[in-house]
């Protein structure tokens, strides 16, 4: 399936995302995953979803994932606040620096990831990020899990509403085991 | 400096062997040299004359790229697919590719940068003469150009001893531009150290142009007390003729002012600025007004105030002549970097410009003379004035519900949003507008950067700015400012008294605001993070766009930032350097430390100076909303002086950081200078160039870039309770790294004692010691065997 970048200009290529057709391949590839990684921006802290951030959704996905979580920016003490410890805080550049380094032992000193999951990072922020690994981290899967295009990622929702976006999260939660 | 020209003429002469007429000899110039203080290594240096200082740093600092584009199209023999590891048709491949984009990039910057000081030397030159002696400060700044001093081994004494220092930064950007070409550099560390090459470059540039406007226009100079002049949108009197100066070359909008006084009309008519000329025209007077920084050139302009724009170049939106067609004003442009298409009028009467002008027989001319643009725009506008009563584009709030109920009556396409590089909820606030209230429109105002991206998307042709703009009508009316005028250097004697408690540091570092005005959610955020520095007693200092934006809210008593803080070059200081072009003021300031305190020589010995600034001086810049080519090249003269930068989220389009990696201990060792020893110093300062997500982050990790390892043990305990304080304010929790800056225990803060030390204990830390730090062998006084 094909998509365009929310932000219009934001053209990539050759090299272009695959469009997960359905949430459950998220859960899917995550479980298949060896060593993923989620990394959280700040911007799950400022959308709101009715009552909910999407910060809390990420929480639900992180427990039923059993995943690791780096929140990036200053957002670390908003998943202590609910309760959720994430195994690391890291500025977004320093994981993505990080991430790209094969002799990197990872926050558990057991070894680079395999699969890095993001979200909530500003979309044109995560738009190079994404870029610097897909140029420089071969043997990492990138996924994009915010609701709008992102083409440097391996993998990537097309642009979703709102409303079908959470749907989508809730599947993922749901096919990964609710906690 | 003093130079003669040696020039021999000879009419006739008889000689043995035969006879010689009208002979000249010309042999340049001959300098004299009278500076007591010796020459270092690298005087003038060539491109890679500190080559090696710059592997040092990138060995510690090291490239994290992040492609724009997946393939090279800069030659015939692409597009070429540089993804997975591949070559390009030439053989490059994507990191000597990012690496040669970002040099381009600083080619572009240091190259307006410094012909911007060509045009101003030549044009003083021609008003001043050469032998116009440069002061920047009087007997308060000896060291009158500390830059230049250190890169080019000379001291300028007059304007025009500055030609030949621009001769050089010209035949640098030259070789680095060459190095670009095709099948020329190949390796991205090699780049990356012509990318430093070039900022080092620009700041001599940058300097230079603001030692000559300082000395010729009688800037403030050095001047902690600096007047504070009117800046926003509402200070600009409408019942007067105005016009408005825009981009970065002052001399037309002296010029302007000059014709104003000499002609008994000075005060009769509204003379204001955008951007940088903006900066420079109230060091020379104060009564002018500034407008803003660039994201205000669209709004201002379609307002209707201005009678008359005049620009001159750089950083100028270049549809300023097609925007102000549409209020009926006459546009005069003034360089030759920016034409416009128009016609060149320079040798045209006065009287015959000027009458085109006010019958609009032509939009706008193009007068390359800044004495007679200056004449022109003042004749125009008060002609022009009475006729235009201000006309403007804005539309009336009727309108812009009718329209917005179009807009939604053709459903929610987005176009606007996905063409905001804020993404921006305009379809919202078109929607809630055609409902007949325009709140949210006005809530945008803030954090838009005036580009009109959105309106260029819009299939329906929404002027979305000017809704944005008659929204936020009263906001905008009462943007009523005060900033102190560009104060230029800073004096060798205020150097003297900060030197020791900065470097040891007990003045817990020196934060300079700089830069574009690319906000991610408007100037506030600059602003805020200003105040708390100053409050926390470090040195802030401030230009460009920056500065201005600092200016431009006010606390709980109504004050700006500049009438919060003292205007001096010490703790809890505010100081507004000027213009982009007065940058090295600040760059410059480093350099003095290490020659005027530490009395280290500065004559053409850059890498013992920048060895000391990258251990010793903790120094920051924050270019939050750098946006322009001339924003990295200023970004790489920081850089190579080891002073690193932060900026916002949408630096991170530039593509490239430099990043340390604190987890790889290796990096961080430093030689004892009086033993020899390999000392760990721990990550100080970290990064060398690092985009920040959110103003949050960005404070702390300025906190924590200002950790030198030379910081005494109570300086290093103050930074330490800077950086720690931040992190828990607001991060809501202690930094998981704290035990890499610590020392020995007396770096730990008392206050935070027991945090720190059951963290030290967990971290199964080790006492170190403080060494003499350096990165330079040379700079052993005492190798062991």
């Amino acid at each position: 399936m094909s998509a365009e970048p929310w932000q219009r200009a934001e053209i990539s290529g050759p090299k272009k995302a695959l469009v997960f057709a359905k949430p459950q391949v998220v859960a899917t590839k995550v479980k298949m995953a060896k060593r993923p990684i989620l990394v959280v921006g700040h911007e799950a802290v400022n959308t709101n979803l009715g009552e909910e951030k999407v910060i809390d959704y990420i929480i639900s996905v992180a427990k039923a994932a059993e995943i690791p979580v780096v929140a990036t920016a200053h957002i670390f003490g908003e998943f202590v606040k609910r309760g959720f410890q994430p195994a690391s805080w890291m500025s977004v550049m320093d994981i993505a620096n990080r991430l790209q380094d094969p002799e990197w032992k990872g926050l558990d000193g057991m070894g680079q990831y395999d699969l890095a999951l993001f979200i909530g990072i500003p979309y044109y922020m995560e738009w190079t990020i994404l870029s610097s690994l897909k140029h420089f981290s071969s043997d990492l899967t990138t996924i994009s899990l915010g609701r709008f295009y992102q083409p440097n990622a391996t993998c990537s929702f097309s642009n979703l509403s709102l409303k079908y976006w959470i749907e989508c999260v809730k599947v993922i939660i749901s096919e990964l085991g609710e906690k | 400096m003093s130079k003669k020209a040696a020039h021999l003429k000879i009419k006739e002469l008889k000689t043995d062997i035969g006879v010689l007429k009208d002979l000249e000899l010309s042999i340049g110039r001959i300098i004299e040299e009278k500076w007591a203080e010796p020459i270092g290594p690298t005087p003038f240096p060539s491109i890679t004359d500190l080559r090696e200082w710059d592997f040092k740093l990138l060995q510690r600092y090291k490239p994290l790229y992040m492609p724009f584009c997946d393939v090279c199209c800069l030659c015939t023999y692409g597009k070429c697919d540089l993804t997975g590891n591949k070559r390009g048709a030439c053989g490059i491949d994507m990191t000597a590719h990012q690496s040669r984009f970002f040099l381009l990039s600083c080619c572009i910057g240091a190259a307006a940068h410094a012909a911007h000081a060509r045009h101003l030397v030549e044009h003083l030159i021609e008003k001043y003469g050469r032998k116009f002696p440069i002061d920047v400060g009087g007997v308060t700044v000896e060291v009158e150009a500390p830059i230049t001093r250190l890169v080019c081994g000379i001291r300028p004494k007059t304007l025009g001893d500055l030609e030949d220092v621009l001769d050089y930064v010209e035949s640098q950007i030259t070789h680095l531009l060459s190095s670009t070409h095709i099948g020329q550099e190949g390796n991205n560390i090699d780049f990356e150290s012509k990318v430093f090459h070039a900022g080092m470059i620009d700041h001599v540039g940058m300097e230079i142009a603001d030692m000559a406007q300082i000395a010729a226009y009688d800037f403030p100079k050095a001047d902690p007390e600096a007047p504070l002049v009117d800046i926003g949108f509402g200070v600009v009197d409408l019942q007067k003729p105005v016009i408005a100066c825009i981009g970065h070359n002052v001399p037309p909008a002296i010029e302007i002012v000059d014709y104003l006084k000499t002609n008994g009309l000075y005060g009769k008519i509204e003379v204001c600025g955008l951007c940088c000329t903006a900066h420079d025209l109230t060091r020379r007077s104060p009564e002018a007004k500034i407008v803003g920084p660039i994201s205000w050139q669209l709004r201002f302009i379609r307002s209707g105030v201005p009678d008359v724009i005049v620009i001159d170049e750089q950083c100028v939106r270049v549809d300023s002549l097609i925007e102000a067609q549409k209020i009926k004003t006459p546009v005069i442009v003034t360089s030759n970097k920016i034409c416009l298409g128009l016609q060149n009028r320079t040798r045209d009467p006065v009287d015959k410009i000027v009458a085109d002008l006010v019958e609009a027989r032509v939009p706008g001319v193009l007068i390359l003379d800044p004495a007679k643009a200056g004449e022109v725009a003042v004749r125009t506008a008060v002609e022009v004035a009475p006729k235009r009563k201000k006309f403007k584009v804005i539309p009336d709030i009727a309108e812009i519900i009718e329209r917005a109920k179009k807009c939604a009556s053709i459903g929610e396409c987005n176009d606007c949003r996905r063409a905001c590089p804020n993404d921006l909820p305009i379809p919202e606030a078109m929607i809630e507008a055609a409902t007949g209230s325009l709140n949210k429109l006005a809530d945008l105002y803030e954090e838009c950067v005036g580009c009109a991206r959105c309106e260029s998307a819009c299939r329906a042709g929404m002027t979305i700015h000017s809704f944005i703009i008659k929204a936020a009508e009263k906001k905008l009316k009462e943007e009523k400012f005060k900033i102190r005028a560009g104060r230029g250097a800073v004096q060798d004697l205020e150097i003297r008294e900060v030197g020791a408690p900065i470097v040891l540091g007990e003045i817990p570092g020196v934060v300079a605001f700089v830069g574009c005005a690319n906000y991610p959610h408007g100037g506030k955020e600059v602003a805020e993070m200003c105040s708390e520095f100053a409050k926390r007693r470090y040195i802030v200092v401030a230009s460009g766009c920056a500065a201005m934006s600092i200016a431009m809210y006010k606390n709980e008593e109504g004050k700006t930032p500049y009438e919060m803080y003292p205007g001096d070059f010490a703790a809890g200081g505010l100081l507004n350097v000027g213009s982009c072009v007065s940058n090295p003021h600040i760059s410059g300031a480093a350099v003095k430390i290490a020659s005027i305190f530490a009395r280290r020589n500065l004559r053409a010995n850059y890498e013992e100076i920048a060895d000391y600034i990258l251990n010793r001086v903790g120094a920051v810049g924050v270019a939050w909303g750098a946006m322009s080519q001339k924003a990295t090249s200023i970004a790489s003269g920081f850089w190579r002086l080891g002073i690193p930068v932060i900026v916002g989220p949408h630096g991170s389009k530039y593509r490239r950081m430099l990043l340390g990696r604190k987890d790889h201990e290796d990096d961080w060792y430093v030689y004892d200078a009086r033993t020899g020893d390999r000392v760990y110093v721990g990550p100080a300062p970290e990064h060398l160039f690092y985009t920040a997500e959110t103003k949050e982050e960005a404070m702390v990790m300025i906190a924590k870039l200002c950790i030198r390892p030379s910081d005494t043990t109570k300086g290093r305990a103050i930074k330490l309770t800077n950086y720690t304080d931040l992190h828990k304010r607001l991060y809501g929790t202690m930094p998981d790294d704290i035990h890499l800056f610590v020392r020995t225990a007396a770096d730990i803060p008392i206050i935070m004692k027991d945090e720190i030390t059951k963290i030290l204990k967990e971290k199964k830390w080790k006492e170190g010691r403080v060494p003499d730090p350096t990165l330079l062998l040379r700079l052993i006084r005492k190798r062991k065997e």
